[in-house]
C-alpha cells in the first residue's frame, strides 16, 4: 500500500530485466519499497544486485508475454509471493528492425503481439487484480513513437500507437475503483534495445525516465513525458500535414 | 428474510486525505446490522469508520467492507445520579458536548475537534488538554458495547469478565471490534464558558517550564511557532484554562450561563492550487498570530466552544493543503527527554516544514490498554504538506530520535511509519494481539493502517 508520503511496499516487474524498468524499481526501492517481483522469460536470472543491496527482497517469476493465456496466472503468482501489488510496471517490448518487419511479415506480427496484445492481456490481468484490492498503480512505458507513427518504425509505432490508446481507456475504466494507470512516454533512451538505431533529440537516461514516473505517481498525473519538453513538441508534431510529416521522417 | 444492506463502492481517505482506496460500505443503524455486516465481511476483511477524523488510513480497508458507523445513533441517556452518560457509538463528541451543556454537564475529554464518534475516540483513546490533569478518554469510561467477529455483541468494563477486550478496544483502532455503544463518567459545570489566562512564551524552554509548573488548571496547551529561528525557536501562546463559575461571567451572561453555540462554520474553498501554503505564508501567518496574543492576559472568559475546537470554526481547512493533502506527525516523549524534544522541533524548523499548528503540550497519566497512546510527557503535533519534497526521509530521521529516547507516535495521526517501528514503539502490542485472535481468529477486522503497520497477520 503506498502510503502518505509515497512509499510503497511491493513491485512487480513485468519484462523483469527491461533496463528501463530496472531503473523504475531501483528508484522505487530506494525510496523504501522492499518486495520485488521480477517476471521475465525463463524467471529473471541474475537480477542487478543493487536491488538487494539497497534492502529488497527478490522473487522471480516465468513470465512470456507472447502467451497471453499464463498472464492472469503470472500475476496471481506475484501475489502469493508479496501479497498486494502496489506498483506494477509494465516494461516488456521489442523494438527490431523495420526493414526486417517488411520483408518477414509473421515476425512483425510477432512483435506486434508483444509489443501491444500482450500488454492487453497482462494489462487487464494486472486490473483486475488492482480492483479486487482497491488500490494500485500500473505504470505503462509506451513511447512518442505511438503519438504519431512515423514511416521508418511503423511496427513498432503502430503497436505503441494502440498500447497507449489501450492503457488509457484502461486508466478510465479503474476510475473510482482506488487503482490507476500511469502512461509513460520517453523519447529516445540509449538502452540495449535502441542500441542499433540512431539517437533521436532530447534522448533521457533510465534514471530519468525512473525519476519521471517517481513523480507522476506521487502528484496522481496520469501521463508523463520524458524529458517534459516531448509533451508539447509532439503535441504540436500531431498536427502538422502529412506530406511534412512523411518528408521529416525520411 | 432480513434485507441485505445497501453497500456503495467509494474511494475513501483520512482527514489528511492521502493514499484514497476503494472499499464497499454499509451504513448499519444498530449492533445487529453491525454483527450481519461482520459475517458478511467478505475475503478482504471489514472495519469500522466514524466521522473519518484520523489523519491517516485508520478508518479504510482497501478492497474490503467499511462500516460507517455514523448512523449508529439514537437517544443520549443521561444518569445525573450516577454522574454518567450513554450513548450509541455514531453520536458525535459536538452532539454530545451540546445535550450534555445545556444540562449541566461536560465530556471528560474532547479532541480538539467536535467532529468526532464516540466510536472513533474510543478506538485512539483520545485526549484532551486536560490529559496532564485527567487522563485520556479511556480513564471515564464506565462500560462499552461491542460486536466482535467471534462471538457477537459484548458488554464489557474496565474490571473483571472481559476487561482485556474493553483494554484492547481502547485505543484498538478498530481491530478488536465495532462499538455500538458507550457509558461515560461526565463532568458537572456551572456554566457553558471557560476562565482563560494566556501567556505569550519566548522560547522552547519557557513554554516547558510554564507547562511544569503545577498551575491547578485542568486545561493547558501551547501552539508553537516552529519557524521562528534561534532563540525564539519554540516561541508560542500558552493557553490554561478552568470551566468558568457563573460567579465568574459578566452579567450579561450570568442570566444564561449554559446558553452554548457551537462555532459558525465558513468553508474553506473547495480546493486550493498547491503551493498556497508555503514557509514565507505560514511564516507570515504564525508571526502575526504570536504578535496579537497578549503577552499575559488572566481570567478571560471565552465559549467553550472556542477554546475546545477553534478550527471547527473553518470547515474542510484540510483542503488548504491542496490535492496531496497533509500529513499530521504526532508523538509524545517522556519527561527528561526535552533534549530530543528541541531536536525534532530544530529539524522541523531547518527543514523549513510550513507548518502552522505544532501544538505542544504535557501529558499524564496513562491508562492499562496497550495501544493507547498517551504516556506521561510531552507531545508535539505537526501538520505538514504530504507533498513537501523529502518529507518521508526527514520524519524516518526524526522516528529514529522518539525510538532512541523512548517516545511513540499516535497511531490515529499516523499515515507513513512501518511495522517495525511502531513494534517498538509499543511493546504491548503482542499482548495486544493475543486478546484480538482470541475475538477475531479468522482475522476479519482489518484496515490500511493494519495491513501497512501489520497489526494484524497477513
Ligand atoms: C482537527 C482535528 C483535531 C484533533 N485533535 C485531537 C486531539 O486533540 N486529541 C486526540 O486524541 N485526537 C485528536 N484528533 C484525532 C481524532 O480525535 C481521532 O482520529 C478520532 O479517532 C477520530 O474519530 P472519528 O469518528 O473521525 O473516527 P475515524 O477517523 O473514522 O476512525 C478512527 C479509528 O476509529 C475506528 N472506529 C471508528 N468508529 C468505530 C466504532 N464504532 N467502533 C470501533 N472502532 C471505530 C476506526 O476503525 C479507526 O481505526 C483530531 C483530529 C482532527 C481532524
Ligand atoms: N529504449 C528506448 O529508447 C525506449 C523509448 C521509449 C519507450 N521504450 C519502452 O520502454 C520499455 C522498456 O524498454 P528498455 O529500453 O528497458 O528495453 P529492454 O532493456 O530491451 O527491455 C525490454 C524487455 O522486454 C522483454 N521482452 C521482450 N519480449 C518479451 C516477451 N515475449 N516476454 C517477456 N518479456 C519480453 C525483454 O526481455 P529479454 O531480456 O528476455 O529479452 C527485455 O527485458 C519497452 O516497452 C520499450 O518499448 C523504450
Amino acid at each position: 500500500m503506498r502510503d502518505s508520503t509515497g512509499r510503497v511496499r511491493t513491485v512487480l516487474l513485468l519484462g523483469g530485466r527491461s533496463e528501463i524498468g530496472l531503473a523504475v524499481v531501483e528508484r522505487l526501492v530506494r525510496d523504501g519499497a522492499r518486495e520485488v517481483v521480477l517476471a521475465a522469460r525463463g524467471g529473471a536470472a541474475d537480477p542487478p544486485g543493487t536491488l538487494a543491496a539497497l534492502g529488497a527482497t527478490l522473487h522471480s517469476v516465468d513470465f512470456d508475454a507472447a502467451l497471453p493465456d499464463t498472464h492472469t496466472a503470472t500475476v496471481a503468482e506475484a501475489v502469493s509471493l508479496v501479497g498486494d501489488l502496489d506498483v506494477v510496471v509494465d516494461a516488456f517490448g521489442v523494438l527490431g528492425e523495420q526493414s526486417e518487419y517488411e520483408a518477414d511479415p509473421a515476425a512483425a506480427a510477432r512483435a506486434a503481439a508483444v509489443n501491444y496484445t500482450g500488454h492487453v492481456s497482462a494489462g487487464l490481468a494486472v486490473a483486475a487484480r488492482l480492483r479486487e484490492q482497491g488500490h494500485g498503480a500500473l505504470v505503462v512505458l509506451s513511447s512518442v513513437a505511438g503519438v504519431r507513427v512515423r514511416r521508418f518504425n511503423f511496427v513498432y509505432g503502430s503497436a505503441k500507437a494502440g498500447l497507449d490508446g489501450f492503457a488509457q481507456g484502461l486508466a478510465d475504466s479503474l476510475h473510482g475503483s482506488g487503482a490507476r494507470v500511469l502512461v509513460v512516454r520517453p523519447g529516445y533512451v540509449p538502452t540495449r534495445m535502441s542500441a542499433h538505431v540512431a539517437p533521436a533529440p532530447f534522448p533521457a537516461t533510465p534514471g530519468q525516465v525512473a525519476e519521471a514516473v517517481r513523480s507522476g505517481l506521487r502528484s496522481g498525473a496520469t501521463t508523463v513525458w520524458v524529458p517534459r519538453v516531448l509533451g508539447p513538441l509532439f503535441t504540436g508534431m500531431r498536427l502538422l500535414p502529412r506530406p511534412l510529416w512523411r518528408r521529416l521522417n525520411r | 428474510m432480513k434485507r441485505r444492506q445497501r453497500e456503495r463502492t467509494l474511494l475513501l481517505t483520512g482527514w489528511g486525505r492521502t493514499a484514497p482506496t476503494a472499499a464497499r460500505v454499509v451504513r448499519p443503524r444498530t449492533a445487529e446490522q453491525v454483527a450481519e455486516a461482520l459475517a458478511a465481511a467478505g475475503p478482504r476483511g471489514a472495519i469500522a469508520r466514524g466521522l473519518g477524523r484520523s489523519y491517516g488510513d485508520a478508518a479504510q480497508a482497501a478492497g474490503g467492507l467499511v462500516l460507517d458507523c455514523t448512523g449508529l445513533t439514537g437517544p443520549i441517556r443521561l444518569d445525573t445520579e450516577r454522574g454518567e452518560v450513554t450513548a450509541p457509538a455514531g453520536t458525535s463528541t459536538g452532539r454530545l458536548i451540546d445535550h450534555l451543556l445545556e444540562r449541566g454537564w461536560f465530556v471528560p475529554v474532547t479532541p480538539g475537534t467536535r467532529h468526532v464518534t464516540l466510536g472513533g475516540a474510543i478506538a485512539a483513546d483520545v485526549h484532551g488538554k486536560n490529559h496532564h490533569a485527567d487522563s485520556s478518554l479511556g480513564a471515564h469510561l464506565r462500560s462499552l458495547t461491542v460486536a466482535v467477529p467471534a462471538g457477537g455483541v459484548r458488554r464489557v468494563g474496565p474490571d473483571g469478565d472481559g476487561a482485556d477486550l474493553f483494554w484492547a478496544t481502547v485505543g484498538g483502532m478498530g481491530l478488536t471490534g465495532v462499538v455500538t455503544e458507550a457509558t461515560l463518567s461526565v463532568l458537572p459545570v456551572e456554566t457553558a464558558h471557560m476562565k482563560v489566562d494566556t501567556d505569550r512564551t519566548a522560547s522552547l524552554e519557557r513554554s516547558l517550564e510554564l507547562m511544569s509548573a503545577d498551575s491547578g488548571h485542568p486545561y493547558s496547551v501551547c501552539w508553537v511557532d516552529l519557524l521562528a529561528k534561534g532563540a525564539a525557536m519554540g516561541r508560542g501562546v500558552l493557553t490554561r484554562a478552568h470551566h468558568a463559575r457563573v460567579a465568574d461571567l459578566p452579567p450579561p451572561l450570568r442570566r444564561a450561563p449554559l446558553r452554548h453555540r457551537a462555532a459558525a462554520l465558513p468553508a474553506a474553498p473547495p480546493e486550493m492550487p498547491f503551493g498556497l501554503l508555503n514557509r514565507w505564508s505560514v511564516g507570515a501567518f504564525n508571526t502575526a498570530y504570536f504578535s496579537a496574543a497578549p503577552r499575559r492576559r488572566r481570567s478571560e472568559v471565552r465559549p467553550a466552544a472556542s477554546f475546545f475546537h477553534p478550527l471547527d470554526a473553518v470547515r474542510n481547512w484540510n483542503r488548504l493543503y491542496g490535492p496531496r493533502g497533509l500529513v499530521q506527525y504526532q508523538f509524545v516523549l517522556p519527561l527528561g527527554a526535552e533534549d530530543t524534544l528541541a531536536a525534532v522541533m530544530e529539524g522541523l524548523s531547518r527543514a523549513g516544514a510550513p507548518s502552522f499548528l505544532a501544538v505542544l503540550k504535557r501529558m499524564g497519566e496513562s491508562v492499562p490498554a496497550p495501544l493507547s497512546f498517551p504516556r506521561p510527557g510531552w507531545t508535539l503535533a505537526v501538520d505538514l504538506p504530504a507533498g513537501l519534497p523529502g518529507l518521508g526521509p526527514l520524519l524516518r530521521g526524526f522516528d529514529e530520535m522518539l525510538l532512541a529516547a523512548g517516545g511513540r507516535l499516535y497511531l490515529a495521526k499516523d499515515s507513513r511509519t512501518d511495522a517495525a517501528t511502531v513494534r517498538a514503539m509499543y511493546p504491548e502490542l503482542p499482548a495486544w494481539q493475543r486478546v484480538r485472535e482470541r475475538v477475531d481468529p479468522d482475522g476479519v477486522l482489518v484496515s490500511d493502517l493494519a495491513r501497512r503497520l501489520e497489526l494484524v497477520r497477513p
